[in-house]
C-alpha cells in the first residue's frame, strides 16, 4: 500500500506514546543511573563511574549464566522450531470442529500463568507423585531432577517445549493457510515430491512467520524466569541458574544494585542487538515478498 | 519525587546528549529529508538507520575496550566518535 | 494421511498429559496424592475447589487479577487502535524507529527493572491498585498490540477511507462507525494476545502489589507452609487460572489462525 507522508499522524501516535514512555524511559534512565553508582540505601550512593561495568564484565559467575542462557535458547530454538512446523504441517487443512477443536487443546499451555506451568511440572516430573517421574523410574532410567543436574536440564527444556511449540506451531499453521490452493494442485500435476512440495512451496511462505517465531521465542527464552524458579530453583547447584534469576538474586537478594544494573544494560543490549539482526532481515523478506508479488501479477 | 532515580551529573549529560541527538535530527528531517541510500553496509539505510547503527556500534565499542583493556574509558569514547562519523558519513 | 492423525495425536497427547494431571489432582486428597500413584482419583472429593471459593483472600485473588487484566485490554485497545492507523496509513518523521523502540520494550530484562518500577508508581500514588499492573503490563501488550492491529489495519483498503471522507465523515465518525466493525476479528485477535501476556505474567504483579490488588498467581504461594506443600489446594488453583484461558479462546478460536501471524500473510 501507497503510504501517504503526513506528520500530523504524530498526533494518532501520541497517546501510546506518552503511556509506553512513562512505563519505559524512567525505569530505564533509573538503572542507567544505578549502573554507575555504589548504593547503600535510598540516600547513600557513590559515584563509581565504569567500575561495575569493568567488574561484571570479568566475573565468572554472571559468564556462567551467559553461557547457560545461550545453550538454553538455541538449544529450545533447535527444538521448538522443526517440532513446531511439523505440528503445524499434520493439521487438518478444512475448516470445522475438528479443526477448532485442535487449535484451541495447542493454544491451552500458552494460556496457563507461568507460575502454575512451573508447578504443572513439578508435579508432573516428581518421582514419587508426578506421572512423568514415575513413569522415567519405572522404565528403568535414574530420574530425579532436584538432584541431578542433567535431570534438571532436561526437565526445564521439556517444560519450555510443552509450553512455546504451540505458539510456533500457530504461528506456521496461520502461515500455511495463506497459501491458495492453485499451488497444491500444480504441485500435483508436476508429480512434486513430498519434500518439493514442502521445500518450494511451503517453505518459502513460512519465512516471514518463521522469523516472527524465532524473534519472539529467542526475546522470551532469553527473559526466562517464572517457570525455571518454581520447577528448580535454580538448582541442582547452579545448573538451572539463568540470566533473569542471577540479576534477581542479585538486586533484590544481595542488594547489588550497581552491579546488577550494569548487567542487565549488557544484556539489554546484546539482545537488542540480536532482535535487530532478525528484524531487519524480517523486512527485507517482507520487500522480497511484495516484489516477488508485484512481479507476478 | 525524582531522588529514588538517583540522578548523577554524567548520566544527565549522557541522556540529554542523547535527547540532543534525536533533536538534532528529527529538525534536519522535517527540514531536508533524507532518501535512503546504499553505503559500505548491506543494506539501504536513513540517516536514522545509519544513527542508531552507530550509536549501536559503539555501545559495544565501550563494552569490549572495558572487558577486554584496561585502557582508559576516554580511548574507547574517542575510537567510537571515529566510528560514529564514518558510518553516518560512508555507511 | 493416517501417520499424520497418528502424529498430532500423539502431540496433543504430550500437551494434554501433564494438565490432565494436574485436574485429577485437584480431585484428590492429599494422603492420596502422596500416599500412591492413582491415575483417577479414588475419593473424589470437592473439598480443595470449596475452600478456595468460600475463603474471600483465595478468591478475591481471581477477582484481582481478572480486573487488572480488563482494565489492561481496555487501555491496550484504546491507545493502540489509532496508533496503528498511523502506522498503517501514514509515513511520517521517525516510523520506522518507532516501531522498533516499542518492540525493545519487549526485550528488557524484568528482573532488575522491579525497583525502578516499584519506586516509579510508589511515588504517583499507584501502587497496590489494578490500575499499575495494567500500566505496567502495557508495556508488552501494547507493542505487540499495534503489530497485530497494523497487520489487519493494512488489509483493509485505503478507498475506503477516501470515500468516507468524500461522503462527509469526520475521522471520528468514520473510524468508530465504519472502519472498528470492519477489523473486528483482529481487534478480537488483539484483546486476546493482550489478555494472553497481561494473565500469564507473575513477576511485575507480584512486585507492584501488596494487599488489596494481590493476584491469584501469588496468593497460590501460600499453600507452601511449614507442615509441607498443601498439593491439592495448589493443583485446585492452578487448574482456576486455566479456565479464563479457555473461556478466551473459545470466542476467537475462528480468528486464532490470522491473528497468529500478526495478521501479516
Amino acid at each position: 500500500m501507497n503510504k501517504v507522508q503526513n506528520n500530523k499522524a504524530w498526533w494518532l501516535i501520541l497517546p501510546m506514546f506518552a503511556l509506553v514512555a512513562f512505563s519505559a524511559i524512567i525505569p530505564l534512565m533509573t538503572v542507567v543511573n544505578y549502573s554507575v553508582q555504589d548504593i547503600f540505601d535510598q540516600n547513600t550512593a557513590y559515584f563509581v563511574g565504569v567500575e561495575w561495568y569493568q567488574e561484571v564484565l570479568r566475573n565468572e559467575r554472571l559468564h556462567d549464566s551467559l553461557l547457560r542462557q545461550f545453550i538454553f535458547s538455541f538449544s529450545i530454538l533447535a527444538i521448538e522450531i522443526p517440532l513446531g512446523i511439523l505440528v503445524a504441517l499434520m493439521m487438518p487443512k478444512t475448516a470445522g470442529w475438528k479443526t477448532s477443536l485442535t487449535l484451541i487443546l495447542l493454544a491451552l499451555p500458552l494460556l496457563i500463568p507461568w507460575n502454575v506451568v512451573g508447578t504443572i511440572w513439578q508435579v508432573f516430573a516428581r518421582g514419587d507423585i508426578g506421572l512423568f517421574g514415575w513413569a522415567m523410574n519405572a522404565l528403568g532410567f535414574e530420574y530425579n531432577y532436584t538432584a541431578n543436574a542433567i535431570d534438571a536440564w532436561l526437565t526445564v527444556v521439556l517444560m519450555d517445549v510443552w509450553h512455546w511449540t504451540p505458539l510456533v506451531a500457530l504461528l506456521c499453521y496461520s502461515g500455511l493457510r495463506a497459501i491458495p490452493d492453485a499451488y497444491y494442485q500444480a504441485a500435483k500435476i508436476d508429480r512434486a515430491s513430498r519434500w518439493a512440495v514442502f521445500r518450494y512451496i511451503q517453505f518459502p511462505r513460512l519465512k516471514a512467520v518463521l522469523i516472527i517465531a524465532v524473534l519472539l521465542r529467542f526475546m522470551d527464552s532469553f527473559m526466562i524466569y517464572t517457570e525455571p524458579f518454581v520447577l528448580t530453583g535454580g538448582g541442582p547447584g547452579n545448573a538451572t541458574t539463568f540470566l533473569s534469576q542471577t540479576l534477581t538474586q542479585m538486586a533484590i537478594g544481595q542488594f547489588d544494585l550497581g552491579p546488577a544494573a550494569a548487567f542487565s544494560l549488557i544484556y539489554f543490549l546484546i539482545v537488542l542487538l540480536v532482535s535487530w539482526l532478525f528484524f531487519t532481515s524480517l523486512s527485507l523478506t517482507d520487500k522480497d515478498q511484495l516484489k516477488q508479488g508485484s512481479a507476478s501479477s | 519525587m525524582l531522588n529514588w532515580m538517583a540522578w548523577t551529573l554524567p548520566t544527565a549529560i549522557f541522556f540529554a546528549a542523547i535527547a540532543g541527538i534525536l533533536l538534532t535530527m528529527t529538525i534536519l528531517e522535517v527540514y531536508r529529508p533524507c532518501r535512503e541510500r546504499k553505503g559500505f553496509l548491506p543494506l539501504t539505510t536513513t540517516r536514522g538507520d545509519r544513527l542508531f547503527i552507530s550509536l549501536l556500534t559503539s555501545a559495544f565499542i565501550h563494552l569490549t575496550m572495558l572487558g577486554a583493556t584496561d585502557l582508559s574509558i576516554w580511548v574507547a569514547f574517542a575510537i567510537s566518535i571515529v566510528a560514529m562519523t564514518i558510518i553516518l558519513r560512508w555507511g | 494421511m493416517i501417520k499424520k492423525r497418528l502424529g498430532l495425536l500423539a502431540y496433543i497427547l504430550f500437551v494434554l498429559l501433564p494438565i490432565y494431571w494436574l485436574i485429577i489432582m485437584s480431585f484428590k486428597t492429599n494422603e492420596e496424592i502422596l500416599g500412591s500413584l492413582t491415575l483417577w482419583p479414588a475419593n473424589f472429593t470437592f473439598d480443595n475447589y470449596i475452600t478456595i471459593f468460600t475463603d474471600p483472600s483465595w478468591y478475591m485473588g481471581y477477582v484481582n487479577s481478572i480486573t487488572y487484566v480488563a482494565l489492561n485490554m481496555v487501555i491496550t485497545l484504546l491507545v493502540a487502535l489509532p496508533a496503528a492507523y498511523a502506522f498503517s496509513r501514514y509515513k511520517f518523521i521517525g516510523d520506522k524507529h518507532l516501531f522498533f523502540w516499542l518492540l525493545s520494550n519487549r526485550m528488557a530484562p524484568p528482573a532488575v527493572f522491579l525497583l525502578p518500577f516499584f519506586q516509579l508508581y510508589s511515588s504517583v500514588g499507584l501502587f497496590d491498585t489494578h490500575l499499575a499492573v495494567a500500566l505496567a503490563h502495557c508495556l508488552f501488550s501494547i507493542p505487540l498490540a499495534v503489530w497485530i492491529l497494523e497487520g489487519f489495519m493494512s488489509g483493509v483498503p485505503k478507498e475506503i477511507d477516501e470515500t468516507a471522507y468524500i461522503d462527509g465523515y469526520s475521522f471520528g465518525h468514520f473510524f468508530i462507525k465504519i472502519f472498528i466493525p470492519m477489523i473486528r476479528s483482529g481487534i478480537g485477535v488483539t484483546a486476546f494476545f493482550s489478555f494472553m501476556f497481561s494473565w500469564v505474567e507473575l513477576l511485575l504483579a507480584r512486585t507492584l502489589t501488596s494487599v488489596d490488588a494481590k493476584p491469584i498467581s501469588a496468593i497460590m504461594t501460600r499453600t507452601v507452609s511449614a507442615s509441607g506443600i498443601d498439593w491439592g489446594l495448589l493443583a485446585a488453583a492452578g487448574v482456576l487460572t486455566i479456565i479464563p484461558g479457555v473461556l478466551v479462546i473459545w470466542f476467537v478460536r475462528n480468528h486464532v489462525a490470522k491473528g497468529f501471524a500478526l495478521g501479516r500473510v
